[in-house]
């Protein structure tokens, strides 16, 4: 049944082989739609990742940070999430802000290099991704503060890898969450590698276990299964909602890609585990189940696979047409109220580059 | 206390001052929270907070946990939840461990967000030597905040700039290093507390420097700790007629208060406890240099602490410009 390479700690509800197993501790039941809308949310988050690292390669994004085989960690946690809460993501977290509605160029319009941001992070209730190892584990746990000050039900999740455990902010933010039982869920995606490292170099304990002695529940998850991180996330987050405080979830997972385009992973990792892993396909698993039981036939898995194509090219020209920004655009919103310093220098650049065109240069 | 509601100026110290600032802006703003190490029952290291937890209960004025970039961190979370957080660094030599939180999101992401995010939040840290402490209890690291674009950094240097300036910096929608000059918290001062600090017709600008004494031979300018100290030299120095101005806000600093004074002084002496090297002593000097080059009558000077770890107190007397000092600068620029 446990085919994941868990350990027998780690909760599943589809096994790699796509059969719907039970868990005596959570359990799920999602209408046809609501499966399909995961299939669908998976399958275009890897052609924009894959779109993402193409368009990277051919010069028009700076970088791309892979999301693929993390799909159902992400997808399956956010889908956990209600509207009013508030994702706190890090650069990898592609399949977080596509749940929470980011139109995909505003995701990719930071790797394009014409903002540092992106999206209204209100708009969406989710954070710009943070490039920081694990300072935004320390802004979910604040937000979750704000939540419980207000008297309300919302809660906040904070996104982090392997390595940002070993980092000050997320212990930090673990004893911080704690202690004032903020309703906070830390989602924690173990995909084995931090660029080079693996999480060996990290820690001597699973990750989940760290959570007991901050005094808070920690759960392994099967990361790949997109059922049970969904099922875990939402008993955590009912648990911050119901003032019961902080769950740690590490989803066991794996970095299918390079950690960004300027890596190489081959200098590191062997490929016989690259492939055991790809039998551990998220999105895979979850297509054989939904065949299996009726819920997705060739029409819908032509329907998405069109969809993709569409996605495909919205991505491809909306990247290429992507304007650059103003040269003045930097001076805009450093600081909220009027800084006589910022004003000169946007003057500066104005006037040197206004210039060149009394020159004739420009 | 009595009376700081009244009409009339009360004479209290500095950290009183800042007792009350913060307790109007608790007044003023639901959403105002202060957060910090013993700022509650103790009401913090040096009673600055005093009385305020117990007035305005432990949701408003909340003890953290002893890790200071996670009381930075989560104030990030906190202002974008829509609270305006105000935090205390118990001292300057403690404050490095947020450096993180602070330079890589307190200052960049409003900017990052195109101003969807703003980050109101005070960062108070207690700075400067003079007091006989212990390591890492006497330093000035304003350089390095005035140095971070998307941080404004003010400090006070009296009682009543102490209870206006808080109260600014708390209402601002920027993120400010407040920098409380600690060797002051216990001078005593006038405070009128009639005026709103918040009403421009009513108080000054806390971007813009303040002319505490005009003279006519010498400009010094200094800030915080160091202005009671210029003041003395001023009133001290005899025949040489001495200008103090108080920039108050270290960034943005008020370039054209300095220029004015300039050009009528055609001297200038930067005063400040910082070490020297690429102090904010050597960004005015530029500034000046580049406003001011064919009217200056000896190059700009400073007096400074040394490019040395702040020393052991039995030689800090040495470290910190005093008022012989301050007056030498004077000399040398008097005599160039």
């Amino acid at each position: 049944m446990d085919d994941s390479g868990l350990g027998a700690a780690g909760v599943q509800l589809l096994t790699a082989r796509g059969e719907r197993v039970e868990h005596p501790d959570f359990a799920i039941s999602l209408t046809d739609d609501e499966l399909r809308g995961l299939l669908r949310d998976m399958t275009l988050v890897r052609r924009l990742d894959a779109e993402a690292t193409a368009l990277q390669r051919q010069g028009e994004l700076g970088l791309w940070a892979s999301c693929l085989g993390q799909e159902a960690a992400q997808v399956g946690s956010a889908h956990a999430m209600a509207a009013s809460d508030y994702a706190f993501p890090t650069y990898r977290e592609h399949g977080v802000s596509w749940v929470r509605g980011v139109p995909p160029l505003d995701m990719l319009a930071m790797l394009r290099g014409v903002t540092n941001g992106g999206w209204d992070p209100n708009r969406y209730r989710c954070a710009p991704s943070v490039i920081v190892i694990g300072n935004q584990a320390l802004h979910a746990v604040g937000y979750a503060m704000g939540i419980q000050l207000d008297g309300s039900q919302d809660a906040a999740i904070g996104y982090f890898g392997d390595g940002a455990t070993a980092q000050g902010d997320v212990n930090e933010a673990f004893v911080f969450a704690a202690v004032f039982n903020a309703p906070v869920v830390f989602l924690c995606q173990n995909n084995q590698w931090a660029i080079s490292q693996p999480t060996g170099r990290q820690t001597r304990t699973p990750l989940f276990e760290r959570a007991a002695g901050f005094g808070f529940p920690g759960i392994r998850v099967d990361g790949n299964d997109v059922l049970a991180v969904m099922a875990v996330t939402r008993h955590a987050l009912a648990r911050a909602r119901a003032g019961e405080g902080p769950t740690l979830i590490e989803a066991f997972t794996y970095r299918m890609a390079a950690h960004t385009t300027s890596d190489d992973p081959t200098r590191y990792r062997e490929a016989v585990e690259l492939e055991a892993w790809r039998q551990r396909d998220p999105i895979e698993r979850l297509r054989v189940h939904l065949a299996n039981e009726g819920i997705v036939d060739d029409s819908f898995l032509e329907g998405l696979q069109q969809e993709s194509e569409t996605l495909g090219e919205l991505v491809r020209a909306g990247v290429r047409s992507m304007p650059d920004p103003e040269p003045g655009a930097m001076f805009d919103h450093v600081y909220a109220e009027w800084h006589p310093e910022i004003e000169a220098q946007r003057d500066e650049v104005d006037a040197y580059l206004a210039s060149f065109v009394e020159e004739g240069v420009r | 206390m009595a009376g700081i509601d009244g009409h009339e100026p009360v004479t209290m110290t500095m950290a009183q001052a800042l007792n009350h600032g913060l307790r109007r802006a608790l007044e003023r703003d639901a959403k105002t929270v202060l957060f910090g190490e013993d700022i509650g029952r103790l009401g913090g290291v040096f009673r600055v907070t005093d009385g305020l937890q117990k007035d305005f209960g432990e949701h408003r004025v909340i003890d953290a946990p002893l890790a200071e970039s996670g009381i930075v961190g989560a104030a990030v979370g906190l202002a974008m939840r829509g609270y305006r957080p105000v935090l205390e660094m118990q001292f300057d030599g403690f404050v490095y461990p947020a450096f993180d939180q602070i330079v890589s999101q307190v200052a960049k992401l409003r900017r990052r967000t195109e101003g969807a995010i703003s980050l109101p939040i005070t960062i108070r840290i207690p700075y400067g030597g003079g007091i006989g402490a212990v390591e890492h209890h006497s330093e000035s690291p304003e350089a390095y905040f005035a140095h971070t674009p998307g941080l404004r950094v003010l400090t006070p240097s009296d009682p009543q700039a102490a209870f206006d300036t808080i109260q600014q910096a708390i209402a601002s929608d920027d993120p400010v290093i407040y920098l409380e000059p600690k060797r002051r918290y216990w001078d005593k001062g006038s405070v009128d507390a009639s005026a709103d600090p918040l009403d421009p017709a009513m108080a000054p600008y806390p971007w813009r420097a303040r002319t505490l004494r005009v003279g006519s031979d010498v400009t010094i300018v200094c800030y915080g700790p160091m202005v009671r100290t210029c003041l003395e030299a001023a009133r001290a120095s005899g025949e040489v007629s001495i200008e103090v101005i108080d920039l108050q806000s270290l960034s943005p600093v008020d370039y054209d208060a300095i220029v004015a004074s300039v050009e009528r002084t055609a001297r200038l002496v930067v005063v400040h406890e910082a070490s020297r090297n690429a102090g904010l002593g050597a960004e005015i000097a530029t500034r000046i240099s580049e406003r001011c080059f064919t009217m200056l009558e000896a190059p700009v000077t400073r007096v400074t602490g040394y490019d040395v770890p702040y020393p052991p107190n039995r030689l800090e007397e040495f470290f910190l410009p005093d008022l012989d000092r301050v007056l030498d600068g004077v000399d040398r620029v008097m005599s160039y």
